[in-house]
């Protein structure tokens, strides 16, 4: 039984679909990354597991279960004790995500005694030995503090410790980096990826750095235009990309070697459509090479272990 | 060193303002006095004086809690004052802590269905109290609660039932304003980043909008809920004498009808030094509730 199991995911906002399609499953102690552009759906994907959509969303999905329980008929109640329990999240913005009115220690250690019980001193031993874990110096200093004194790299380090307080089976991250300067985005991804291979998460990393999908993923899932286009181990993908749109990805990678000094990068002619009421089918079929008229009718993800959702794949 | 300023613009102003209303003298001296009774009260009261020479006598031993006689009542004004205190502080506390009792719930209620009809209902209430006129107000409930039910006394400050009505009517003035910062400091924090943190650590609602959302958006509600009791103090004159409490505003109204200047001013000034005070313990006990603003 996989530990996270997503099929056929929609997300739609009023008129704009979000999410058409998306099909993920992470295995226990694997890192899945989810890359793609901005507004490509994945932090809307990671969104929709997690229960925490915004007002007026509409989600409907064919399965949606973690560890096999099933995800989609929880309310709140239900959802909120898995939440911080054995699912964690950690987000984009560490500025923000910390309530600027308690103390590190206070908000490391309620998430604690709300799961597993216990006495505040307990769960106060466990936020500064985790704090330590993290790579914080004078944990014991930083508990009394709060957020506003420590900065965005300690802040995205204080969530990481706050998701692991309960040993999560999985930790989702919605680009745990992107809002923090390069130095400390390697950092925090060296991290999480020794986090993750020491406690033997399952880790949803979503992002939009090829680099790091790279560097800590085993295995990926490319998404597009609200639809996850393709799905393959990271050695495979890389090696050996399906679907028209990766290929034009990988095109844009920087690789040292690979071209002649000079010469431009690749490009990806084109725009993203825009997912209104009624759009079907690819959503690269614009600005795809080998679009045909076949692809303006729903696709299925082809293949078994490698998938791809490109009718030359058929 | 800003509330010292504030003081002193205030002293200014009651000095200057009382002056400004008429020959003092004159009226003192009643209608049918003769021009020599009217120099006789000026020299007798010192108000033949140079205006800047008055102005700082009086400063001067205002500092030292000395506001002078009263013209009319024959007493000290420092006595009047301390006499009457106690009415008017019951009277806005009372009124404070019924406003903040109904606004708070209704404005996280307000924000918790946010665009539901409960939302417009909640608004709705809020603008009538900002619609309906204080002394108006406390007439309907007299006629309502005090004449034909008979619940509660009509007038006289005997017992504690004597503030339920003038406390509501103060306290529904407070309401809307209270009622809508709730309401949007509300929405606010339920929007932010850190609530969606709260959700994904699987935190109780009651937790949820109670300890981290409400804690944020107390903020904004604990300044004008100073400056809402400042006025309520300063704003009972009408609602002491619609209900008869001899209170600070009772007190206030009197000797303006009489033209009794040391206890207007003294009035005016001990009723700033409130404001102001309330002000500085807003700040302070926003200090508290959020650590940013701890220096």
């Amino acid at each position: 039984m996989s530990l996270l199991e997503v099929r056929d995911l929609h997300v739609r906002f009023g008129q704009t679909a979000a999410v058409r399609g998306a099909d993920i499953v992470v295995e226990r102690g694997e890192t899945h990354c989810i890359v793609g552009e901005s507004g490509c759906g994945k932090s809307v994907t990671s969104l929709a597991v997690m229960g925490l959509l915004a007002k007026g969303a509409e989600r409907r999905a064919a399965r949606m279960a973690f560890d096999g329980i099933d995800l989609l008929p929880m309310n709140e109640r239900a959802l909120s004790r898995l939440r911080g329990d054995r699912i964690a999240m950690i987000f984009q913005e560490p500025m923000t995500s910390l309530n600027p009115a308690y103390t590190v220690g206070s908000q490391m250690a309620e998430v604690r005694t709300r799961h597993k019980g216990g006495t505040r001193r307990a769960a106060l031993d466990r936020a500064e030995e985790l704090l330590g874990r993290v790579g914080i110096t004078a944990p014991g200093l930083r508990l009394g503090q709060f957020p506003h004194q420590l900065s965005g790299g300690l802040r995205q380090r204080v969530m990481i410790a706050m998701a692991l307080m309960n040993d999560p089976e999985l930790l989702i991250a919605d680009e745990p980096t992107t809002a923090l300067d390069v130095t400390i985005q390697a950092q925090i991804l060296r991290l999480l990826a020794q986090l993750q291979a020491e406690l033997g998460l399952g880790l949803m990393l979503i992002t939009h750095d090829l680099g790091v999908v790279a560097r800590v993923a085993t295995r990926v899932s490319v998404m597009y235009a609200g639809q996850v286009v393709e799905t393959a181990t990271t050695a495979e993908l890389f090696a050996n990309p399906r679907h028209p749109y990766t290929r034009g990805l990988l095109d844009c990678l920087p690789v040292p070697g690979k071209l002649p000094p000079g010469s431009q990068l690749g490009t990806i002619p084109g725009m993203v459509p825009k997912l209104t009421e009624g759009f079907r089918g690819c959503g690269f079929r614009s600005r795809c090479a080998y679009a045909q008229p076949a692809c303006e009718a729903d696709i299925p993800l082809y293949g078994t272990t490698h998938l791809s959702r490109c009718v030359l794949s058929a | 060193m800003l509330a010292l300023l504030v003081s002193l613009t205030v002293l200014t102003l009651a000095f200057t303002l009382t002056r400004l209303s008429g020959d003092l003298a004159i009226s003192i001296a009643g209608p049918a006095a003769t021009q020599e009774d009217v120099e006789m009260v000026r020299r007798a009261y010192g108000l033949d004086r140079p205006l800047l020479q008055q102005f700082f006598s009086w400063v001067g031993r205002a500092a030292v809690g000395d506001f002078g006689e009263s013209f009319f009542f024959r007493a000290r004004v420092s006595d009047l004052i301390l006499e009457r205190m106690p009415v008017t502080l019951t009277l806005g506390l009372v009124g404070l802590c019924i406003a903040l009792v109904v606004s708070i719930p209704m404005g996280i209620l307000a924000a918790v269905r946010e665009n539901t009809w409960v939302d417009r209902l909640v608004q709705l209430v809020a603008m009538l109290g900002q619609a309906m006129p204080g002394f108006w107000l406390g007439l309907i409930m007299m006629i309502f609660f005090g004449l034909q039910l008979g619940w509660l006394p009509v007038s006289g400050t005997g017992s504690w039932e004597h503030y339920v009505m003038p406390g509501m009517v103060l306290a529904f003035s407070a309401i809307p304003a209270l009622t809508r910062l709730t309401r949007s400091g509300m929405i606010q924090a339920l929007g932010s980043d850190y609530i969606r943190t709260a959700r994904a650590k699987g935190l109780s609602r009651f937790s949820i909008l109670f300890k981290h959302a409400l804690r944020n958006a107390a903020l904004p509600v604990v300044s004008i809920a100073s400056v809402q009791l400042g006025f309520m103090l300063g704003g009972s004159i009408v609602i002491e004498s619609v209900f008869a409490l001899h209170g600070v505003g009772f007190l206030a109204w009197e000797s303006i009808t009489k033209n009794d200047f040391p206890v207007v001013q003294a009035v005016v000034l001990v009723l700033a030094c409130i404001y102001i005070a309330l002000t500085l313990a807003a700040d302070m006990l926003n200090a508290l509730l959020d650590p940013r603003l701890r220096g």
